[in-house]
């Protein structure tokens, strides 16, 4: 142990030498970490609060498909549906998409019962009647809205359709509802001027989890011009939208490892003359290959296990404290509308140990390898820089 | 031993640290699951979201747990996707779990 940390002693001294070379590797080498664990804990954060939250999403959504494209859908379906054994409510809906071409945002109109219920995440009420609305924080911020006022929109044959805003969704929940706004169906169903007897889609509830998807396969066999997306599916998306192979991650990631990949490639390709002379010299006065191979081995984990803690510790810092504010222009996209949101910080051992062993390792073994070529050279010659 | 315990104190910092920030997310996660998942799930369940408020940009980046897999590239044959959503969201495309072969015997076709 002693003549280990006589070793460590003399590789932190080595490093000092060459101080700004190693500190610039140390700075670079925790930013490329920083990146790529940023991307790791947003995404996994991203897909963990889908997963739990989205559970309690509708069993079934039945679309219909006309021409190979996304069609209204018959109501009638629905009680064809609703005779299935183990279908519990089928509620077809009405929802659409709306674009404000004064905001360039666009939002998503959801028709709702009129209805009393109480929800912890919205501030006043869900709309009563035909002339109120509900709206996301994201709406109300473009529109410099708030219960009470009026919210205007155009309506489908072009004329301006005002209503009243009951209340909005609290800035918790923006992350699903920042650019809903909600009617009751009726006053939906007039702003789309949608024809009598169609839906947007139809929701299923199953009472048997087990059986939703013997009951999607049933509503296909019945209605084979609908299209049955079950609440795995739904959850299934989320994860690979969000899993390591997704295009976010793979921007990202293969940038990063490309970086990285040069610094790692860099230290491999060789060792300067001045290290070959110390290894020389260190075997000339006695160090046998084995105790070079550990001096080299504990400079690049002084190297590689600092700017892993340090790259990681950042990455926390960056996604979860301050809510991830080098990635989120990433996300946004082309949206105008984007959530304000504060990642749950769920952490991922396992991705954590994998960055750690794509990221350590390698360099390790790129420090080793041509100390190790330097090592088994005549002392003479590595002095010499031959 | 001087920049020894230099070190391993450096290291013993950044290792307490992110003990501290396992902590901190353990905390933070309990916290979420208190607090908001129970409304979060509630407001899913009444009003049947499926989706995150993420993308905006297009019909098929809002809700990409009810789009087709085709529909990033509907504009028009062969049309290349243009919102920078698309680029993050990677299609999913459905695993096979069962596959069935028919073959020919010698009798022809199995009845």
């Amino acid at each position: 142990m002693i003549r280990l940390l006589k070793i460590l002693e003399f590789a932190l001294s080595s490093l000092g030498r060459r101080k700004f070379k190693n500190f610039s590797i140390i700075v670079v080498y925790s930013l490329t970490i920083t990146a790529l664990a940023s991307v790791l804990l947003l995404t996994s954060s991203l897909k963990k609060t889908a997963l739990n939250v989205l559970v309690d999403g509708p069993n079934i959504v039945v679309q219909r498909l006309a021409g190979g494209r996304h069609d209204l859908i018959p109501t009638d379906y629905a009680r064809i549906i609703e005779k299935i054994p183990g279908v519990g409510r089928v509620k077809p809906r009405i929802w659409g998409y709306y674009y404000d071409s004064l905001y360039h945002a666009n939002y998503t109109i959801l028709g709702i019962d009129r209805g009393s219920e109480q929800f912890a995440m919205v501030e006043g009420k869900t709309p009563a009647g035909d002339e109120q609305c509900m709206v996301g924080q994201g709406v109300a911020e473009a529109q410099h809205a708030e219960p009470g006022m009026d919210l205007l929109l155009i309506n489908s044959k072009g004329i301006g359709y005002s209503c009243e805003i009951s209340g909005t969704f609290k800035a918790k929940s923006a992350l699903w509802t920042n650019d809903l706004i909600v009617f009751t169906t009726g006053a939906l169903k007039r702003f789309f001027t949608m024809p009598d007897g169609l839906a947007t889609d139809i929701t299923v509830e199953v009472f048997n989890a087990g059986e939703v998807a013997l009951v999607a396969q049933k509503i296909k066999r019945l209605l084979p011009d609908t299209r049955p997306i079950t609440i795995d599916e739904i959850l299934h998306t989320y994860e690979s939208i969000f899993n390591w192979r997704s295009g976010m991650m793979l921007t990202i990631f293969t940038s990063s490892l490309l970086a990285f990949s040069i610094l790692a490639w860099d230290k491999a390709t060789g060792i300067s003359r001045e290290e070959k002379r110390e290894i020389g010299i260190l075997k000339a006065i006695g160090w046998d290959t084995g105790d070079v191979l550990t001096l080299k081995l504990c400079e690049g984990a002084v190297i590689s296990v600092t700017a892993f803690l340090i790259g990681i510790s950042l990455a926390y810092i960056h996604v979860f404290l301050l809510n991830a504010p080098l990635l989120v222009p990433v996300l946004k996209g082309w949206s105008v509308l984007f959530p304000r949101f504060h990642p749950v910080p769920y952490i991922d051992g396992y991705q954590i140990i994998i960055l750690g062993f794509l990221t350590i390792v390698p360099y390790m073994a790129s420090t080793v390898l041509p100390s190790w070529k330097a090592a088994i050279t005549d002392p003479e010659n590595a002095m010499r820089g031959v | 031993m001087r920049r020894t315990k230099v070190f391993l104190s450096f290291i013993t910092f950044l290792l307490f640290l992110s003990v501290f920030f396992v902590g901190h997310s353990h905390h933070e996660k309990r916290l979420w699951r208190q607090r908001e998942l129970p409304s979060a799930r509630q407001l899913i369940h009444h009003f049947g979201l499926t989706d995150f408020a993420l993308w905006t940009e297009a019909r098929y980046t809002r809700n990409p747990a009810l789009a087709d897999f085709f529909a990033p590239f509907q504009d028009f044959p062969a049309a290349f996707e243009h919102f920078p959503a698309g680029s993050i969201l990677a299609p999913s495309l459905p695993a096979v779990d069962t596959r069935l072969s028919i073959g020919r015997t010698a009798a022809g076709f199995p009845q």
